[in-house]
């Protein structure tokens, strides 16, 4: 079989990203169709930029989806012959399944198509779970002290600047060891965090639903079960049905993740709730005689909603970098793991000889990134407009 | 003034105090220990004879008093061994055993004893700082001059063609993390595959800097900052050019030249100060992965040498560096801010 020329090569991988086109075209078609009824998201498709970053991160995200249709090769099988191999190099006669390694092999012979399609799957599973948790605790945490002040600002905020005052780096690498796996304190760290998210839904729906206690209580006992459930499944990997769990290792990369990423979502929480607690309404709501947490959560929290969308989707991007130089410093996740991070980091050594199996990967972190910061300008450009 | 610099002063230093402490802790876990006595002593060491290894090298102590050690405030452990001899802390170092000082730790200028470079904390941080210090004035060099003018330029006519140009610039910069950058220009700029101009390793760089092996690390690190920094400044400028004394002074009749260089300029670069500085920490995190990726052995390097091979005091003077930079930065913003702004005072 011979070699694919650049056309080729271009025509095959536009060819097996055929379901993320499908997928992106009816996306936007119907996005675009119904645009006024849709709100913020329906604003988006307003503004060039952001649709062109709401496209980038749609493609890896149905990438992500479909990676097991779209990937040509077993990200960790091994062919012999291949190591190395050149772009649109053919596999060895007689070799089953996809005659090509569309970009490549990597030095252990894997193919470097299919380990960056599957890369998508692994940064796209924490990244966004990730940043979600964080905000969830910079809220719960960053409301109280940006509403009712004192002490307890003092304190959240002194203990806030502590963690931020840490070089990333360094926290990573004194957290995301297999020492500190052996001592037990990922766990301990998750259960205090994965706490706050719990809370933070109770204390949702019981502000809300206070007069309704037959509703309040179906809304808190659904969220304190499944709560619980995923709970015991993700801090202790205790699932009781099985069904979730999440290996020592990953579980110190999403807590340490997230315990970077919480400070500033709460500084900027408390920020934002101090400059909305001056306004009329919640002061009309304090003179109903509402509660501090139905104002904070329902009158406070839903005005402050713009700038926490546009910061969500700009730290995703950051979570998905930070992702990236766990990977590239080889911490936490096993080697074989085919995330972008890792992968850039096992091809940097032959880097000025192969460079593909880890430019591959290098651009599509970029363009990930890249996709999320349009995505925020364009959020922020549309809802500045209102 | 006064009273706002000695309370910040406080809080540096209660900051300073529970960052150090925490990295102690987690430097010093039970786990970390037992590495370190298999990798000073033997491999093959029983349990019985890693609790005893530990016991006799005074790192069984409660863990605040061993800080107190570290920092020089608490007096040094002393052991005599089974065959007579005097050993301890501060006894290992000093030429004569009996005259050894009582305490020896950061306070008296004793950073500890590198089991990776088998050689005095002290003696080896200071060079590798220092060659991350060239790295570090370079990037400033570029970095800084580079990002105020793509802001200004971009923020001095908003919505204009330059503006589109140099946002998206500065965007794709910012979405670019060092080890991707780093890796993209050592391919097409250092290597068969582009253009060779500049040299992939700046190991070369630690004997004499010149431009074609130090220019690609000190771009990696500004790259990612330049952005940054550019989005900030333009967005300070557009504000500043909606301003009513620019309006002024435009329909005084003056040339757009000098409104940008006379009235807008000092007042737009107050909030990109503030955000230089704090870019440090951010730096700090750029300095290593370049100097991984660039094997150029500074501090970065040094840092990551000392966590992958668990070496305990050589860490723990890392993160006392960083811990320094990061607040001093802080402070510097602050303080930097009341200067650079009239309107701010601090009561």
């Amino acid at each position: 079989m011979e070699p694919l020329g650049w056309g080729g090569i271009l025509a095959g991988i536009a060819l097996r990203f055929l379901p993320v086109w499908i997928g992106l075209a009816a996306t936007f078609a119907i996005s675009i169709a119904f645009k006024r009824r849709l709100g913020l998201y329906g604003k988006i498709f307003d503004s060039t930029v952001g649709m062109i970053g709401l496209g980038m991160v749609l493609f890896w995200v149905f990438t992500a989806l479909f990676a097991g249709m779209i990937a040509t090769h077993d990200p960790l099988a091994v062919v012999s012959g291949m190591k190395n191999a050149k772009l649109g190099s053919p596999l060895p006669e007689g070799f089953a399944g996809y005659p090509h390694y569309l970009l490549g092999g990597d030095n252990l012979a894997r193919d470097v198509f299919s380990r960056m399609v599957m890369g998508a799957r692994e940064v796209l599973k924490i990244a966004p779970a990730a940043t979600l948790f964080a905000f969830m605790v910079g809220i719960t945490l960053g409301l109280p002290a940006g509403y009712f002040g004192g002490t307890l600002d003092m304190v959240l905020s002194f203990l806030a600047n502590l963690v931020l005052a840490f070089p990333v780096i360094l926290l990573f690498y004194l957290l995301v060891t297999p020492e500190i796996v052996e001592t037990g304190i990922p766990v301990i760290m998750a259960a205090v965090l994965f706490l706050l998210p719990i809370l933070f839904l109770v204390l949702l729906w019981n502000s809300r639903y206070r007069v309704a206690p037959m509703q309040r209580n179906v809304l808190v006992a659904v969220t304190l079960v499944v709560g619980f459930w995923l709970y015991a499944g993700l801090a202790f990997d205790a699932d009781p049905l099985g069904l979730i769990s999440m290996p020592a290792n990953l579980l110190i990369v999403f807590v340490s993740v997230v315990f970077v990423n919480a400070p500033t979502v709460f500084r900027i929480v408390r920020g934002l709730t101090l400059d909305i607690k001056t306004r009329d309404y919640v002061a009309a709501a304090q003179t109903r005689g509402e509660g501090p947490w139905y104002i904070m959560l329902w009158e406070i929290l839903p005005n402050a909603r713009g700038p926490l969308i546009v910061d969500f989707c700009l730290r995703i991007g950051y979570t998905t970098i930070l992702l990236g130089t766990l990977g590239f410093f080889g911490l936490g996740v096993s080697p074989e793991s085919p995330d972008w991070g890792s992968t850039i980091n096992e091809g940097r050594r032959l880097l000025s000889v192969f460079p593909h199996p880890a430019l591959v990967p290098a651009l599509a972190l970029m363009s990930l990134v890249l996709g999320l910061n349009l995505l925020a300008d364009g959020l922020r450009e549309e809802s500045l407009r209102d | 003034m006064l009273k706002f610099l000695l309370r910040r002063g406080g809080t540096m230093l209660l900051t300073a105090l529970c960052l150090t402490f925490v990295v102690f802790f987690l430097t010093n876990l039970p786990p970390n220990l037992e590495k370190l006595a298999k990798s000073e002593a033997s491999v093959r060491m029983s349990d019985a004879d890693v609790a005893s290894w530990i016991e006799r090298n005074g790192y069984g102590r409660p863990i605040l008093v061993r800080y107190g050690e570290w920092l020089g405030v608490v007096p040094g452990w002393t052991n005599t061994e089974a065959d007579g001899r005097l050993r301890g802390r501060c006894v290992d170092r000093a030429p004569v055993p009996a005259e050894a000082p009582a305490y020896c730790g950061l306070l008296q200028g004793y950073w500890g004893f590198s089991t990776f470079f088998k050689a005095p904390v002290g003696d080896k941080l200071g060079y590798h700082l220092g060659l991350t210090g060239i790295l570090m004035f370079w990037v400033m060099m570029l970095m800084v001059p580079a990002s105020l003018l793509i802001g200004v330029l971009a923020g001095m006519r908003e919505g204009s063609r330059t503006d589109r140009v140099l946002s998206t610039f500065s965007i794709t910069t910012t979405a670019t993390p060092e080890y991707v950058s780093g890796v993209v220009f050592i391919v097409f700029l250092a290597s068969p595959a582009g253009f060779q101009l500049f040299k992939g390793s700046a190991a070369s760089a630690m004997d004499g800097p010149t431009f074609e092996n130090f220019f690609l690390p000190v771009l990696t690190i500004a790259l990612y900052g330049i952005g940054y920094i550019a989005r900030m400044t333009r967005a300070s400028m557009t504000e500043v050019m909606t301003a009513q004394y620019i309006r002024t002074a435009r329909l005084k009749g003056l040339s757009f030249g000098a409104i940008v260089l006379r009235h807008a300029l000092r007042n737009a670069l107050i909030a990109p100060f503030t955000v230089i500085m704090l870019q440090f920490p951010w730096l700090l995190n750029g300095v290593v992965i370049v100097e991984t990726l660039f094997n150029y052995k500074g501090f970065g390097w040094t840092l990551v040498q000392a966590a992958g091979n668990n070496d305990i005091e050589l860490l723990l003077a890392c993160s006392v560096v960083a811990v320094f930079v990061v607040l001093v930065t802080q402070l510097i913003s602050d303080v930097g801010y009341v200067f650079l702004n009239p309107r701010i005072r601090i009561a």
